[in-house]
This record gives C-alpha cells, sequence and structure tokens, in this order.
C-alpha cells in the first residue's frame, strides 16, 4: 500500500506530461483535472487508511518496492516506513495536497499550461510523499532533491515574466546551499553509523557508540538543510519571492509540502537531536528570531501573497522552536494545525486576488466582505486560527509550544515567542481587515467557481476542528521525552496571557485598519528599514552575489584569456615553430637527405667510438 | 705489402664521393661521385679478398664492375629523361619529394 501511494502521484505525473506533450496545445482540462486530482484522491485514501492502520494497530508498516543498490553486505532498498510520524504526515499531506489540487481545477482553468501544471503539481506531491515515507536518510535525500526541483518548475510557471525566472532560481539555489549541508550531514552520519546498514531504525541503534562531537556537527549540518527547506534565518529568502507561483502553489509549498520537510525532518531524527541538547538550543534560537523577524517584516508589508509567506516563515520559526527544545509531538502538531489554517489563507488570498482581476496590493482591495463572503468568513477562521484565539486550531498548538518553552526554562525564547503571537495576530488581522472591511474599492468582481469554494469550507472546518485532536495526538506520536510538570493554575494563566496578546494585536489592527486603510509609508528610518525587509536581500546581494560576480568577471576577463589561453597559446607556438624548422629539413633535395643521413651516421659512429671505445 | 694504404685509398674514395653527392649539383657529376663511392667499396672488397686468400672476394669484385657498366647505362637514361622533363640536369630543380605548395 505504501509503494502505491509513493508511485501513483510519480505515474500520474508521467502520464500527464506524455498527454501534454504530446499536443500541448490541445484544450484537454477535463483529463488532466480527472488524472491530476483522482491520482491524488486514490494517494489520499490510501493514505488515510494508512494512517487508520498505524493508528489501531500501533505497529508501524514496512514495504519494499525494491532493492535499489547491493555491494556485498550493504543494500539500500528504496523500502518505505509508516510509523506514527510518518503515518501522521502523509496523512495530512495528501488530504490537504488534495484539496489544494481541487482548488487549482478552479484557479487555473483556462491557462494554457494547465496539463503541465497538474504534472508539476503531482510530481510535487509524490517527491513529498518520498520524503516522508522513506526508511533510510538516502531515500530521503532524493525526495528532498526532487521537492527541490518540483517548486522550482512551479515557482517559475510563469516563465514567461523574467523576474518569475529569477525567483525561481533564488529558490533552487538557496535550497542548494541547504542540501550541501543536508548531504554533508548524511555522509558523515554514514561513515560514522552506517556500517550496520542505513535505515533510521539501523542508525537509531547504532548511535550511542558515536562521540557527542561528531553527532553535534551531524546535527548542525542537518539543520541547515532544514534551514533551506523551511525557510529559516539566514536561507530564508526565497520563500516571500516563491510567491512568483501561481497560488495553489504557494498553498501547496506552505501548507503541505516542502517547507514543513525541514521539521519533519528534525523530528525523524530526533534521536540524534536529543542527545545533543545544545544544537537543540541553537535551533530554538534561530526558530525564535526567524519568527519574529518575520513577523516584524509581515507587519509592513503590502502584498498579500507576501504577508502570508513571511506568517509560514515565522510558524516554522515556532515549530523549530518546539522541535528544538525536544518537544516534538507539539512541533509536528503546529506543522498539522498550520497546514489546514495556512492552505486556507492561501486559497482564500487567491480567491481574492482572482476576483480582483489578479491584484495583490491589500491597500487597493477593501470592503470585500459583502462580496465574497464565503471567503470571508473562512479567512476569517484561518486568521482566528493562526493568532491562536480559542477554540480555534491555532491556538491549542501554538500555545502548546509556547507552554513547553516556558516551563523547560527558555524564558527568553517564551518572550519572544510571545511577542510574535502578538505581532501575529496584529498583521493577520490587519490583512484581514484591510481586504475585507476598510472602505470599500471594489470594481466588478469575477465570480468564483465551486472547485475554488468547496475546499476553502472543508478547510475552514478542519481549522476550526484540527486542534482538539490534540491530545490523541500526542499519545500517538510520542516522541517527545522529555515531560512537563505544570500546574494547571500556571498553564491556564500563561494560556489566557496568550488570548490576552492575540486579542490585543486584533484590537490595535481593528482601530488602524477597519475603517481606513493606508499604505504605510517609509517616512522614518525605521518604517523605511522594515519595509525594505531589514535590506536583507540587498545585503546578500553585496555580501555574496557582488563578490562572486566580480570573481567570475575577473576569471571570464583576466585569468582566462591571459592565464590558461597563455599557456596553451605558447604550447601550440612551441609546436607550430619546432614543425616548421623541421619542415625546413625537409625540402625535397635529395642531396640533403644525403647530408642528414651522414650527419646520422656520424653521430653514431662518435657515439661508438666515445662511449664504448671502440 | 701494406693494406692499410689500400685501406685508406678506400676511405678517400669513398669520402670524395659523397662529399661530391651533398655538395655538386650538376647530375653528371653526382653520378660520378657514386661511381666513386661504388669503385671505393670494390677496392675493399679486392683488397679483403687478398688478405683472407680468398679469390671469391676478387671474382666478386669483377662481377660488381659488369654491373657497374650496366648500371651506367641506366643511370645516364635516367638523365637523359630528366633533362627532357625540365630541360636541366641541375638536381635542385627536382623537387618533387617536398610538399606541394612550401619553398
Amino acid at each position: 500500500m505504501l509503494n502505491l501511494i509513493v508511485t501513483i502521484p510519480f505515474l500520474s505525473a508521467l502520464i500527464l506530461a506524455l498527454v501534454y506533450l504530446y499536443n500541448p496545445s490541445k484544450k484537454r482540462e477535463k483529463l488532466y483535472a480527472s488524472v491530476g486530482v483522482g491520482s491524488i484522491l486514490i494517494t489520499t485514501i490510501l493514505s488515510l487508511n494508512t494512517l487508520y492502520q498505524v493508528v489501531s494497530s500501533g505497529e508501524s508498516i514496512n514495504t519494499l518496492l525494491y532493492e535499489w543498490i547491493s555491494i556485498d553486505n550493504f543494500t539500500i532498498n528504496l523500502a518505505f516506513i509508516a510509523d506514527p510520524l510518518s503515518a501522521v504526515m502523509i496523512g495530512f499531506i495528501t488530504f490537504i495536497g488534495l484539496l489544494i489540487h481541487i482548488y487549482a481545477v478552479g484557479y487555473m482553468s483556462g491557462d494554457e499550461g494547465f496539463g503541465k501544471f497538474f504534472s508539476y503539481f503531482n510530481l510535487f506531491m509524490g517527491s513529498m510523499l518520498l520524503l516522508v515515507l522513506a526508511n533510510t536518510p538516502i531515500i530521503m535525500f532524493i525526495g528532498w532533491e526532487l521537492v527541490g526541483l518540483s517548486s522550482y518548475l512551479l515557482i517559475g510557471y510563469y516563465h514567461r515574466d523574467g523576474a518569475n525566472i529569477k525567483a525561481a532560481n533564488k529558490a533552487f539555489i538557496l535550497n542548494r546551499v541547504g542540501d550541501f549541508g543536508f548531504i554533508m550531514g548524511i555522509l558523515i552520519l554514514f561513515l560514522v553509523a552506517g556500517s550496520n546498514g542505513f535505515t533510521f531504525t539501523d542508525i537509531e541503534s547504532g548511535i550511542s557508540k558515536v562521540s557527542l562531537t561528531t553527532l553535534s556537527f551531524i546535527g548542525v549540518l542537518l539543520f541547515v538543510g532544514a534551514m533551506g527547506k523551511s525557510a529559516q534565518i539566514p536561507l530564508y529568502v526565497w520563500l516571500p519571492d516563491a510567491m512568483a507561483g501561481p497560488t495553489p502553489v504557494s498553498a501547496l509549498i506552505h501548507a503541505a509540502t516542502m517547507v514543513t520537510a525541514g521539521v519533519y525532518m528534525v523530528a525523524r531524527f530526533s534521536f540524534i537531536y536529543e542527545l545533543i541538547p545544545n544544537v537543540g538550543e541553537f535551533i530554538a534560537i534561530i526558530g525564535v528570531s526567524s519568527a519574529l523577524f518575520a513577523a516584524i517584516i509581515a507587519s509592513y508589508q503590502s502584498d498579500i501573497k507576501k504577508i502570508l509567506a513571511y506568517s509560514t516563515m515565522s510558524q516554522l520559526g515556532y515549530m523549530f522552536v518546539a522541535v528544538g527544545l525536544g518537544f516534538y509531538d507539539e512541533g509536528i502538531f503546529h506543522v498539522f494545525t498550520h497546514a489546514f489554517f495556512k492552505a486556507l489563507l492561501f486559497m482564500g488570498a487567491g480567491a481574492v486576488i482572482i476576483a480582483m482581476h489578479h491584484e495583490q496590493n491589500i491597500f487597493k482591495m477593501g470592503g470585500l466582505k459583502k462580496e465574497l463572503k464565503l471567503v470571508y468568513i473562512t479567512m476569517f477562521i484561518a486568521t482566528l486560527a493562526i493568532s491562536g484565539i480559542p477554540p480555534f486550531a491555532g491556538f491549542f498548538s501554538k500555545d502548546a509550544i509556547l507552554i513547553s518553552a516556558y516551563t523547560s526554562g527558555y524564558t527568553t525564547i517564551w518572550v519572544l515567542a510571545s511577542l510574535t503571537a502578538a505581532l501575529t495576530s496584529y498583521y493577520m488581522f490587519r490583512l484581514l481587515f484591510v481586504v475585507f472591511h476598510s472602505k470599500e474599492n471594489t470594481k466588478s468582481l469575477v465570480k468564483l467557481t465551486p472547485s475554488m469554494t468547496v475546499p476553502l469550507v472543508i478547510l475552514a472546518i478542519g481549522a476550526t476542528l484540527a486542534g482538539f485532536a490534540q491530545n490523541g495526538f500526542s499519545e500517538f506520536l510520542s516522541i517527545t521525552n522529555s515531560s512537563l510538570n505544570i500546574e494547571h493554575s500556571l498553564e491556564l494563566m500563561l494560556e489566557s496571557l496568550n488570548v490576552v496578546l492575540a486579542l490585543i494585536g486584533m484590537g490595535v489592527a481593528y482601530k488602524l485598519y477597519s475603517k481606513d486603510a493606508i499604505e504605510a509609508k517609509a517616512n522614518t528610518l525605521v518604517k523605511k528599514v522594515i519595509i525594505n525587509k531589514f535590506y536583507i536581500d540587498e545585503i546578500y546581494e553585496l555580501i555574496i552575489m557582488k563578490p562572486i560576480v566580480a570573481a567570475s568577471k575577473l576569471i571570464a576577463n583576466v585569468i582566462d584569456p591571459k592565464g590558461f589561453d597563455l599557456v596553451i597559446k605558447l604550447n601550440v607556438w612551441i609546436y607550430r615553430s619546432t614543425g616548421e624548422v623541421f619542415s625546413k629539413l625537409q625540402n625535397g633535395l635529395v642531396r640533403y637527405y644525403a647530408l642528414y643521413m651522414i650527419i646520422g651516421v656520424s653521430a653514431m659512429s662518435i657515439y661508438i667510438i666515445i662511449k664504448l671505445g671502440v | 705489402m701494406n693494406p692499410d694504404m689500400f685501406f685508406l685509398l678506400a676511405s678517400v674514395l669513398f669520402s670524395i664521393g659523397l662529399v661530391g653527392i651533398i655538395s655538386r649539383r650538376n647530375l653528371f657529376i653526382v653520378y660520378i661521385s657514386i661511381e666513386l663511392m661504388l669503385s671505393s667499396i670494390n677496392l675493399i672488397l679486392a683488397t679483403l679478398s687478398k688478405l683472407s686468400n680468398d679469390p671469391a672476394g676478387s671474382v666478386m669484385a669483377l662481377i660488381i664492375i659488369a654491373v657497374i657498366a650496366a648500371e651506367a647505362a641506366l643511370f645516364l637514361a635516367i638523365i637523359i629523361h630528366l633533362n627532357r622533363l625540365k630541360r636541366s640536369i641541375d638536381s635542385d630543380d627536382f623537387k618533387e619529394l617536398a610538399q606541394k605548395g612550401d619553398s
């Protein structure tokens, strides 16, 4: 069954690609949509079934697709494992992926690359499932790379515009930086712990023999990979630019696939990170600074999708705080709830964008709540969820992370994370109020198809109810080792503090933006810095791009022509001139040839006389 | 009788022939130089025959003299033919061995 879950999306991607390439200009939207969505539907049913089996039996499922590499005693199998962690992951990945696929049918209808889009989309799903279900880091890495590839293809989907290609390249290259760390980590892990097979269980059983210094090194390297995929400081800059792709792509990247891969990977390697709490602390610090940083930037953005992108980065920061401090259940639970409301937010944003004729600036919208009632209600639910207001999903997961951080004694992290929670509530409600309340600013709106609105409703239900799964969820996963000893009154106090913070953020946003929204102007230095995203892109350009470009130019214009070419040309000159000298000797006059023979014979004679002493 | 003188004479004749081949351009002179070298070899053959008291060498020298006579006819015929081709008996005019187009 696991084999089918992984292979079906790949197969349907292949079929779609072949059909599309056979005749790209022909309109076959019905066919593409039924194959693209149908395959994911089957995968979803299988995945939920798998999840059910794992839940009911409490045992993990192992399947073998085929033996990939077999050298002497060492084998790498293309085998899959569905333990609680990966079963939960595939459960919500496929479910939310399915909804996004259905939504995409409506969003992309009329696009000339419809078949291509669904082929890429299925490839994306397949890669993510491969990544999650893999039972060895090597297969995981293949999925990891395929996710990078398909995200590149999808971000650059509107390839007629050069800026989109730039964004796709940026995502791809930054992910390469992370992947380098990841593969180095895997290689070192293989060197130190790969002698008795290289599946996760094998590594886990042999990990105690490895020295802690090596493990810390491995942990940091693996986390560099997670930084790239999950968009944490300093490798996050691709995420906002990745908004260049179609909105369903953003939803898929941000909710179900790709960015959660990093968190999943850290949770998957929890047995390593548990031995090295220092590295975990480092991860948590990176996480909380990413969360705060992204929240600050998001508060001043005016592009609806960019706000959501930064909010994803911020929420990912929370997840890393949780997994870094060893609370894997809480982290994965936040991944789970986040998938619901973030997919909902992106789909709602996509619906607004479509309705507003592809306008993305929130300050050019306003008063949409009457026209887009359904979108408004669902977006409102998602915003409540992400802001952490009970009883919506985000409250439970975010609260669990904050309480964990507080009780494990990391007060600074807790303060920063709580601050971020307030900011999150502020910028999300700012988006909501500007788009749906404020003064009306509507043109004639495009009508939305049911395939775009139905997934919104389903996700809204999910975003409302997902939080109640918390207790069963932690019991089922149970990767977290440390248990929380917290008094009930203190817990209640912390919870209400979080709610109060969220309400404050909401209130400020309501006061500032519900009536009359004005785009923030860069009139003070601080504002200017924040609106320009702390100039991080520019700084990266200055310290990384510029030197590389300068070095390339130096090599292309100076070192290559004047250095290497010179050596080669010198060689050529030597051969040519010696050739010229010898060609003079062959002048066609027999008497000269006789002379050469005499010289040769004389030389031999002299040699014989002198050397051999005859 | 001292055979050294004969060897010396043969060497001198051979060297004169060699220098003639290399330095002269007139085909007749070249031909004569070749004959000179051949004769010097003949002389060595006869000398060695005398030294080792074996008449076979002398006989061979006589036969070679006959061969030289035949060869002379052939050689002169070649020179006449070359002369017909280029109206010249200068050996430098015949450079067909060199690459076409070069000097």
